[in-house]
Order: structure tokens, then C-alpha cells, then sequence
């Protein structure tokens, strides 16, 4: 075992598992080594991993209690709707889809920043509050503008989401995150988790650190609900809706909060789980909740609770040699 | 003229019964600093066990009411002993996010038990009363009258008994109150036991009023009642009875001058406003921060 994990925290590893998940998510679907299904759920489990790891990044490492994540899937999910099924010219579609993906996401990271003001001055259960009512705004906005199909949904989206670009965009959320949270404002975003006003007499710049982890963690749900758009090629704005949020809260508090591993294991689980589960029927819904409960009995923390695998601490190696005795640690090295 | 009084009195009705849910969420707030999320599926058990003594057992109006209550307060305490008494010392979130399990639990275990919206027959005749071109039906009195009283006599608890003094000595200091001979865990059963009856209640005013009942109508009215606490101030009492009205009345009257698809918006986007300038709540007090 701690050969394995040894392995993991080599510094080579990490490309090699990406190159390796590349090769894979193109033969996938190129072979058909899995079936279609087994695909779907793979593609699934993908955009809740980028969901959880967003919603983580506020929740999690902040300290904040989110819960309208929904909303800015809805608005990216939109933002690229309309455009690859309105807007973009009909024969190109295919190719542009990656920029209607990452309009989705500034779309909705065009209203975390609308979120984050209210955060300044409020915090905890009001915090909440707002972001509800951001969620509930969206989903009714959505319902009202006839444009995008208003109450009755958004039909007529191609299939555009495969499997290497659901990849590729969790890998891009993973590294951005794990950069974000390990840099200065990473730092920042702890330090307001702890304690705000002890860090921002420390010199953390926390309304600038708000905005930051506002932004970034909307832009990738947006991303996320610009892929799930294009994998289910209908949406509606009840899709979007507070259940939905509740679902990604409990993909990352199952995990374990302040902690990537823990938002890839918390979102694989639960997807996989609700597919697994499926002869049960209706019945499956019933014990997923059930399941939470006693899992928070045991183990409030969720599953890894602020641990991380060495994989995603960057130079996790580099700050070990640098504890050699023999070496003096540098008073700027922080 | 007539109109706004007509709406007025509309107002009333749906902000008694946002007032009574709103009760349950910032009671149970006030001693245990905990948002208890399936309070809204609470309320919807209570309009589900309102059909079935209509429809099964055939009670009248007195009877259901009493089952209602009875059976939300039993269903509450039970909820708090079995799922949160565990999670007292654990973060804040793992509470909340057990809470959030428990509601999807109760409506997913509703939905598979009955997949179809229900209509919950008529209890009382309903009897019109035309006063000056204002109509009044006895079931919006019942309401408005049966809540009043509800929300009077969980003053005079809280106010004026000993059990009151206790939840009041717990929410003020919950580590000290226990040294005083105040029974926590029994005074916290009973806080429960008191909201979740007022959610019962409101579960069965609702199904009266509005008698199409879903496995999933206890989401959206649980939440709303919830903004009502945190507008008014989350943990005081008498927050939660105004938080509750300002909702139902800005519900109403937004509807009443606007197509009703943007109730939900203009209510909301107000409340955010109010939010900005009075991040607390209206008679919440702002807490200060210490390091």
C-alpha cells in the first residue's frame, strides 16, 4: 500500500495518469470497449466531479454555505444552448462548441461575481439566504423568457458532449483548482474559512479573495451545465432548481469538504451508487438519504474530510526535500 | 379600495401559514444553532397525515387538526433523537447537511407511497360572507385566527412557564444552562416537539386552503418560510411572525399587480435588497466577531 501511494506522489505520475485518461476517454467511444450506457454514466460521473470540486472550492475551502449552485449551471447551461442551437451557423456547430462552452462558463462567472458582493458584508446562514434566492431568481427568470423555451424547456440541442472533452474539462477544473487553492489567494480563502476578520488584519485581501473563489467556482459549474446541456439535449429551467443544488451539496459533504480527492470520490460514488441502485426503482431515493444520514452519524466529517492525497498538493516532493536538516528554509520561501 | 382589502386579507393567510413554518425553523435555531432543513418535509407530513385521517378515518375538522400536530411533533422529536442528537458536537455543516438527508428522505419515502398529487377533500362547508364588496370565507377566519392563537400560546410558553425559561437559558448559554438544572436534552425534544407541531398545523391550513398536495410541495414553502425566519432575524420568535407576513405580503401583492410567473422574482430580489441593508434580519441583532 504505501508503495502505491509512494508511486502517487512521484512528480511524473500525474501526467501519466492524465495521458492515460486521455487515451482511455478517446478509445472509449472509438472501440466501444464499454457500452453506451456504462459511457453515459462515465461522462455523468465527469460533470458531477466538476460540479462537486466547484461547489467545494466556496463551501469547502472558504467556509461559506452555498447552496444555489444550480443557478449558475442553469446559466451556463443556457448560455451555451442558445448559441450552439441559435446562434452559431448550423454546418460549424461541431466546431465552435468549445466556445459556446466557455461563454457558458463566463456567463455564470459573470453572476458569481453578481453572488460575491452580497458576501462581503454577509456571511453563514444569510450568505445562504442570498444564494437561494439567486438560485430560485434564475429558475424563474429562466421560466419567463420565452426566447429559450420558457417554463416548457429548451429543445432541439445537439449531442455534442463526448467523452475526451468531459474529460478534458474535469482535468482543467482539477489543476485550476488545486493551482487556486494552493497560491496565495488559496491561502487567503483558508485563512477567511478560519478566521475572516484575524485574516484580514493579516493583510489577505478578502473581498478580492471572495471574488476570486466567487468566479472561479461559478465559471466552472457553468461549464458544467453547458456539457450536461449537450449530453441530455433538453433543458428545462426545473432542472436547475434548489433539489439539484441539494444534490451537489450532498456529493460534497458525502467526500469530505476542503478536500479534491475527496469532491472526485464523493461525486464517483454517488453517481455510480444511483446507477447501481437503479432495479430498486423508486425506492433507491428512499435509501441514498438514508445512507447520508448514517453516514454523517459515523463520520460527520464525510469521507476524507480534509485530507488530500499527495497527487493534487503541488510540489508536494519539492516541500519535502525542502525539511532536509541540512537546509535552511528561506523566511520568503512562504 | 375593496381590492387591496380583498388582497390584504389574502396576505394574511398565506403569511400566517409562512409564519407558523418559519416558527419551527428559528426555534430550533435559537437553542441549537442548527437549520433544520427537513422542517419544510415536516410540514408537507402534516398535510399528508391530514388526507389520511380525512380520507381513511374519516375524522372531522378538531380531530385531524390534533393528529396533524400530534403526529409532526412525534415525527420531529423522533428526527431529532435518532439523527441530530449524534451530530450536538460535530461541525455545523454535517448537521445541516443530515438535516437536508432526513427532508429528501421523507419526500422520496412520501413519493413512492403515493406517486400522484392528492386533493384533499373539503373539512368544513365553506361559507362566503360579503362585508362591503370584500369577500370572507370562514376557512381564511379559521386560518388567520387558528394561527394567531397557535403563535399566542407559544409566546406564553416561551414567555411565561418554566420550560420556557429553560429553552431561554439554553439558547443564551448552552454550556452553562445544564450546571443551572435545566434537562437539555429534554428541553430540546420539547423545542422540537413544539415546532414541528406548529408545522403540522400549518401543513393541514395549507391543505385546506390549497388542496392539490404533493410529496415535494413541503421544498418550496419550507424554504420560503425559511427566508421569512432569516428576514425577521433567525432565531427570534417574534421575527418569525413578521418575517412570515412581510413574505406572504409581498407575495400577494406582487401577484396581485404583476403576471404571477414573477411572483417568486420581485419577492426574492427584494428580500435580497433587504438582506444588503440589514444583513441580520429586522429584529435580529448583529453579532460581533471576535478573534
Amino acid at each position: 500500500m504505501s508503495s502505491i501511494l509512494s508511486a502517487l506522489s512521484s512528480r511524473a505520475t500525474a501526467p501519466a495518469l492524465v495521458a492515460m485518461g486521455f487515451l482511455l476517454s478517446f478509445a472509449i467511444p472509438e472501440y466501444g470497449l464499454l457500452d453506451l450506457y456504462v459511457q453515459l454514466v462515465l461522462i455523468y460521473v465527469c460533470i458531477n466531479i466538476i460540479l462537486s470540486l466547484s461547489l467545494n472550492l466556496v463551501n469547502g475551502y472558504m467556509g461559506e454555505f452555498s447552496v444555489g449552485h444550480a443557478g449558475f449551471m442553469a446559466a451556463g447551461a443556457y448560455m451555451s444552448a442558445t448559441l450552439t442551437a441559435k446562434i452559431f451557423p448550423p454546418d460549424q456547430v461541431a466546431l465552435l462548441f468549445p466556445v459556446a462552452i466557455i461563454a457558458g462558463g463566463i456567463a455564470a462567472a459573470i453572476l458569481g461575481l453578481v453572488v460575491a458582493i452580497p458576501s462581503f458584508k454577509t456571511r453563514g446562514d444569510y450568505l445562504a439566504i442570498v444564494t437561494l434566492a439567486f438560485n430560485m431568481i434564475i429558475k424563474a427568470v429562466f421560466d419567463n423568457i420565452d426566447y429559450v423555451g420558457g417554463a416548457r424547456g429548451f429543445i432541439g440541442i445537439d449531442r455534442l458532449t463526448t467523452l475526451p472533452m468531459t474529460f478534458f474539462w474535469t482535468v482543467m477544473s482539477i489543476w485550476v483548482m488545486r493551482n487556486f487553492i494552493y497560491s496565495k489567494y488559496g491561502r487567503g480563502m483558508l485563512a477567511i474559512r478560519e478566521e475572516e476578520i484575524a485574516g484580514e488584519m493579516m493583510t489577505v485581501d478578502t473581498r478580492r479573495v471572495k471574488v476570486l473563489a466567487f468566479v472561479i467556482s461559478s465559471f466552472f459549474a457553468g461549464i458544467a451545465g453547458a456539457l450536461l446541456a449537450h449530453m441530455l439535449q433538453f433543458i428545462n429551467p426545473r432542472m436547475f432548481d434548489i433539489i439539484k443544488s441539494t444534490d451537489i451539496l450532498i456529493m460534497v459533504y458525502l467526500g469530505g469538504t476542503g478536500s479534491i480527492i475527496g469532491s472526485i470520490l464523493g461525486a464517483t460514488i454517488y453517481t455510480v451508487l444511483l446507477e447501481v441502485l437503479r432495479p430498486l426503482e423508486m425506492w433507491r431515493m428512499v435509501l441514498m438519504p438514508l445512507l447520508l444520514v448514517v453516514l454523517m452519524i459515523y463520520r460527520p466529517q464525510g469521507i476524507m474530510g480534509m485530507r488530500e492525497l499527495k497527487l493534487f498538493i503541488p510540489g508536494y516532493d519539492r516541500v519535502f526535500m525542502r525539511r532536509k536538516p541540512d537546509e535552511k528554509e528561506k523566511p520568503d520561501a512562504a | 379600495m375593496t381590492y387591496l382589502i380583498q388582497q390584504i386579507l389574502n396576505a394574511l393567510q398565506l403569511g400566517s401559514i409562512y409564519a407558523l413554518i418559519a416558527l419551527g425553523y428559528t426555534m430550533v435555531y435559537g437553542i441549537l444553532r442548527m437549520i433544520n432543513f427537513a422542517h419544510g418535509d415536516f410540514f408537507m407530513v402534516g398535510a399528508f397525515l391530514c388526507l389520511i385521517s380525512v380520507t381513511v378515518l374519516g375524522l372531522p375538522f378538531i380531530p385531524t387538526l390534533i393528529i396533524a400536530m400530534i403526529g409532526v411533533a412525534a415525527l420531529g422529536v423522533a428526527t431529532e433523537r435518532i439523527a441530530y442528537k449524534p451530530l450536538r458536537q460535530a461541525p455545523r455543516v454535517s448537521a445541516i447537511i443530515t438535516a437536508l438527508g432526513v427532508g429528501i428522505f421523507l419526500e422520496n419515502f412520501t413519493l413512492a407511497l403515493s406517486p400522484y398529487p392528492k386533493h384533499v377533500p373539503p373539512l368544513i362547508e365553506t361559507v362566503n360572507w360579503t362585508l362591503g364588496g370584500v369577500t370572507v370565507s370562514n376557512l381564511q377566519v379559521i386560518i388567520i385566527v387558528l394561527s394567531l392563537a397557535l403563535m399566542a400560546v407559544l409566546h406564553y410558553i416561551v414567555q411565561h412557564t418554566r420550560t420556557g425559561i429553560a429553552m431561554r437559558a439554553i439558547s443564551f448559554d448552552m454550556g452553562t444552562a445544564p450546571l443551572m438544572g435545566v434537562p437539555v436534552n429534554s428541553i430540546i425534544s420539547v423545542t422540537f416537539a413544539l415546532g414541528s407541531c406548529l408545522g403540522g398545523a400549518a401543513g393541514m391550513l395549507y391543505a385546506m386552503a390549497y388542496p392539490i398536495i404533493d410529496p415535494y410541495m413541503g421544498i418550496m414553502i419550507g424554504w420560503k418560510a425559511f427566508i421569512s425566519a432569516v428576514v425577521g432575524g433567525i432565531g427570534n420568535i417574534r421575527g418569525a411572525v413578521l418575517g412570515g407576513f412581510i413574505l406572504g405580503g409581498t407575495e400577494i401583492l406582487v401577484a396581485a399587480f404583476l403576471p404571477s410567473t414573477y411572483r417568486d422574482v420581485v419577492a426574492f430580489t427584494i428580500l435580497l435588497v433587504l438582506l444588503i441593508f440589514r444583513p441580520y434580519g429586522i429584529l435580529g441583532k448583529p453579532t460581533a466577531g471576535k478573534v
